[in-house]
């Protein structure tokens, strides 16, 4: 299935959850946040929260600011 | 005695106790090691942080956490970029979600940015107040980015913000407190009744007289990231910044003498040896 990542396309596999991505894409899940559909997915959610073709999902950190 | 800052009272915002009265933000420095040198020089203990998308492409890059200390500073993330309510209370939440991962204090509380256009950066105040009543329903203690106006300050605080914070002047334009008065009554408004509600001026400071300055008003803290980053020595401007911080402050508690128009002379006039002017 294909969705979005940070703006970019991402091919998953049917039934892959948010812990899966997170792996695939090789991050440290404790520094980061997952939104799905503008909806915060909360860590104790990533194993069992399942992506669908077509979801949008922002993956972010933290950076320099002010 | 002599006044030693350390063992005056510190700043307290909502739950948080903080030891410097100077928030200093990580952005815009040449490298995270130039700005985790700086934090350390300027004495905050209090370091904003923004939220952005994770670099997938370059997963080699620095990450800003591996060059702070998270048990050494409490984290307070920002909304900056967003421009709406929405947006702010989405961003508020993902930084939220960070910080509870990486078991910092800071996961409680936000400093809140909804900005209006992007040329002045100057805050949405409607935007704003909608934001903060929202995010305050959700449990964070919000720290509001502000216009110097009284009004909305007051209605910020009215709606639940744990500080107000009006800017000195637009962001990353060094021109200092622009309008003294509004921060006065701003002073006014927001601690009658309430004298320890935390007011910081956030952004627009560029030198460290800027700084001393706003102390000097009465305000609790001064929050900024350009005038020590894109200073020419950013290490020596964040020491110039603590001293700033700490000679408003006292300068602030000692009671200023008023200003007059005519000389008062120093040294006695009795036993003068000399004959005046008429």
């Amino acid at each position: 299935m294909q969705l979005s990542v940070n703006g970019r396309k991402h091919e998953l596999p049917e039934g892959s959850t948010v812990a899966e991505l997170i792996a695939e894409l090789a991050l440290d899940p404790r520094t980061l946040a997952v939104e799905r559909n503008l909806e915060l997915v909360p860590r104790t959610q990533h194993a069992q929260t399942c992506l669908e073709e077509g979801d949008r999902i922002e993956v972010v950190t933290l950076v320099g600011g002010g | 005695m002599e006044t030693d800052l350390q063992t005056q009272p510190s700043l307290t915002i909502g739950t948080h106790t903080l030891h410097s009265r100077l928030i200093v933000g990580t952005g815009k420095y040449a490298n995270y090691e130039l700005m985790g040198e700086a934090l350390r020089r300027s004495g905050t203990d209090c370091i904003t942080v923004a939220v952005r998308r994770e670099r997938l492409i370059d997963a080699a890059g620095n990450n800003l956490l591996e060059f702070i200390d998270t048990q050494r500073y409490t984290l307070l993330p920002n909304t900056a970029g967003c421009f709406s309510a929405d947006d702010a209370v989405r961003v508020a939440r993902l930084g939220r979600e960070i910080l509870v991962g990486i078991e910092n204090p800071g996961a409680d509380w936000v400093k809140l940015e909804v900005l209006s256009d992007t040329k002045t950066l100057l805050p949405d105040p409607i935007a704003t107040l909608e934001a903060t009543k929202r995010l305050v329903a959700d449990g964070f203690q919000v720290l509001c980015y502000s216009t110097d106006d009284p009004v909305i300050a007051r209605r910020l605080k009215e709606a639940g913000a744990t500080s107000v914070m009006p800017a000195g002047s637009p962001i990353g334009s060094g021109q200092g407190v622009l309008n003294p008065n509004n921060i006065r009554i701003c002073l006014e408004y927001l601690k009658e009744g309430d004298p320890d509600y935390p007011v910081i001026i956030d952004a627009g400071v560029g030198t460290a007289s800027d700084v001393t300055l706003a102390m000097e008003l009465g305000v609790d803290g001064v929050l900024l990231n350009t005038g020590i980053a894109h200073a020419l020595d950013p290490l020596q401007m964040a020491d110039a910044m603590r001293h700033a911080t700490e000679a408003g402050r006292l300068a602030y508690l000692s009671g200023r003498i008023p200003k007059k128009l005519y000389a008062t002379a120093s040294s006695p006039d009795e036993g003068v040896i000399t004959s005046k002017p008429r």
